[in-house]
């Protein structure tokens, strides 16, 4: 199944260092938080993207072989860090997998690329730009658990439920990026 | 100012020849640190190429003026971008072409010394890998040991001198390169020997190589003889050449011993190299020449480029040939070990034939040191 981004980087064919080349300068027409998928046929570029990815302070989500062809996910920046998180009602990483059982659902609002190559089983994703779009599939009744990377758009997301009426929402913190369970993928 | 190609034949001779060399390796740092181009009195920086993208002016300044520069990647892309930045900021400066996979892929051919009667004993050193083959020539003929994957550097070495090569051997199925042997024999219709116990899984026909069996090389009939010295694999078997040289195979290194684990039998195997290292080799005279199949750092080398150490000598420094308890000779060569050779398990199954890889894919599986030893 083919994994949602924003912008289509061809770099098939290409020798190191052209995708990287073309990925520093395709980046520039990303957006803040976007999806960026580069198509690669050079071996070296898994291990280059993230190196270059990791340096530069985007996001590297992963890589999966499709035909020959190598798809690279980069969210860019990704860096959401340092943002003053203002919904209240939250819990941590160790909390949530006992409360969760009791009934409620884990809302991953991360982008579906992230979601794709490692999120909590049995979570929903839905990411935070679309979520205003789809909130009737979300059961007020239920206690809902929002989680994303590092707690900011998920913090984002609470507020926006609370707003919407949703009245047991609970913000997970610090979130995915200091996730030490077991991992499910979707690729 | 000017860029000029570095081939890794240019390389080798500078770090035979001890020679000064500033290398800047483009590569990401993870590559880098795992193996790089080492030399004796080479120089290095390491920034990743994608860290320069934006301009080399703040490296310029690191970099030195009284001795070459070499730009340094996996394949060479990197490396000449880099360098064309480097040369329009007014510097001189070299790439290596083909990067480190040609590096990887280079042989330096050196000549350990005579055989009876005109005979000579060539070393082919992959200075980028560690890996060691051998050449026995005499009189027209020739018996090639532990040949690399570059088959056509010992046909056409062969053809240059003249002789016929009659016998190639492995002295144990490789894990950590992937070997000639079989294909220089189907080239040349000489005969392929491997150790029966290493050999249950091929699928190719071999002819088996046991203890005690002796090949005459040339009309001098220089004596190849096979000694079973068990421990890197089960099979591993060591040569006698012309009563002079030591073909120890992944046994017994200049500066370290084998590891027992690759095939994933260490510790039913420790008991095998013991016995090896400290029994069946001390019967033998201790003035044979000790040539290994790999040498783990250019400290191995000795001045001329080869890698060869009296077997006495050996007994007297090596770490491995001196560790009386048993127990801790056992943990010696199973805790603690190197991580494992780079893909071991496919190099292992092209060896026995099972998998046929492209030439690509091959450079792919061999990228990085070999790491077959303890120290």
């Amino acid at each position: 199944m083919s994994i949602k981004a924003d912008v289509q980087l061809d770099c098939k064919g290409l020798a190191c260092p052209m995708p990287i080349v073309k990925t520093k300068k395709a980046m520039n027409d990303v957006e803040d938080g976007q999806i960026l998928e580069v198509q690669a046929t050079d071996k070296g570029s898994i291990a280059d993207l993230k190196a270059w990815s990791d340096s530069v302070g985007h996001q590297y989500i992963g890589t999966k072989e499709e035909d020959g062809v190598l798809l690279h996910y980069i969210r860019k920046s990704g860096d959401d860090h340092n943002v003053e998180q203002k919904y209240e009602n939250t819990i941590t990483n160790e909390e949530l997998i006992d409360r969760a059982t009791n009934g409620g659902i884990i809302l991953d609002v991360r982008e579906e690329a992230e979601y794709a190559f490692g999120h909590i089983e049995g979570s929903k994703s839905i990411p935070m730009g679309e979520l205003e779009n789809r909130l009737e599939e979300l059961d007020k009744d239920q206690e809902i658990f929002v989680i994303c990377r590092t707690g900011t758009r998920s913090d984002l997301a609470a507020q926006k439920l609370a707003e919407k009426g949703f009245t047991k929402v609970v913000n997970v913190l610090p979130g995915m990026s200091s996730w030490n369970g077991d991992l499910a993928k979707k690729l | 100012m000017t860029i000029i190609k570095m081939t890794a034949a240019q390389v080798a001779r500078k770090l035979i020849e001890k020679q000064p060399l500033f290398i800047l390796d483009v590569r990401n740092t993870d590559a880098y640190d795992d193996w790089k181009i080492e030399g004796h009195n080479f120089e290095y920086l390491n920034i990743p190429y994608f860290d320069l993208l934006d301009g080399v002016e703040e490296i310029i300044p690191k970099l030195p003026t009284d001795k070459d520069v070499l730009v340094v990647c996996a394949k060479e892309g990197s490396s000449v971008m880099v360098a064309e930045m480097v040369a329009e900021a007014g510097r001189d400066v070299f790439y290596l072409e083909g990067g480190m996979k040609s590096w990887s892929s280079y042989l330096e051919p050196i000549k350990v010394g005579d055989l009876t009667d005109g005979g000579e004993m060539y070393q082919f050193v992959r200075l980028g890998k560690g890996c060691l083959s051998y050449m026995v020539i005499s009189e027209g003929e020739a018996a090639i040991i532990d040949a690399v994957r570059f088959t056509e550097v010992f046909t056409n070495f062969a053809k240059e001198k003249n002789v016929e090569i009659k016998h190639v051997f492995d002295t144990h199925l490789h894990a950590d390169h992937i070997s000639g042997g079989r294909h220089i024999a189907e080239a040349t219709g000489a005969t392929y020997y491997l150790p029966p116990k290493d050999a249950e899984e091929v699928v190719f026909d071999y002819t088996p190589l046991e203890d005690g069996l002796t090949v005459k090389v040339g009309a001098s009939q220089i004596e190849v003889g096979a000694l079973y010295s068990p421990g890197h694999t089960i099979g591993s078997t060591s040569f006698i050449v012309d009563s002079k040289y030591l073909l120890t195979g992944d046994i017994l290194f200049i500066d370290s011993i084998g590891r027992p684990d690759l095939a994933g039998l260490a510790e039913d195997w420790v008991g095998d190299l013991r016995e090896t290292l400290y029994r069946r080799y001390r019967e033998l005279v201790e003035d044979l020449i000790v040539l290994p199949a790999h040498f783990m750092i250019i400290e191995e080398l000795n001045e001329d480029g080869t890698v060869a150490k009296r077997l006495g000598d050996l007994f007297a420094e090596n770490h491995g040939l001196n560790i009386e308890s048993e127990e801790e000779f056992r943990h010696t060569v199973t805790d603690n070990l190197p991580p494992q050779p780079n893909a071991y398990q496919q190099i292992r199954q092209v060896n026995m034939g099972k998998i046929t890889p492209d030439n690509e894919e091959q450079t792919e599986m061999e990228i990085g040191p070999n790491r077959c030893a303890v120290r």
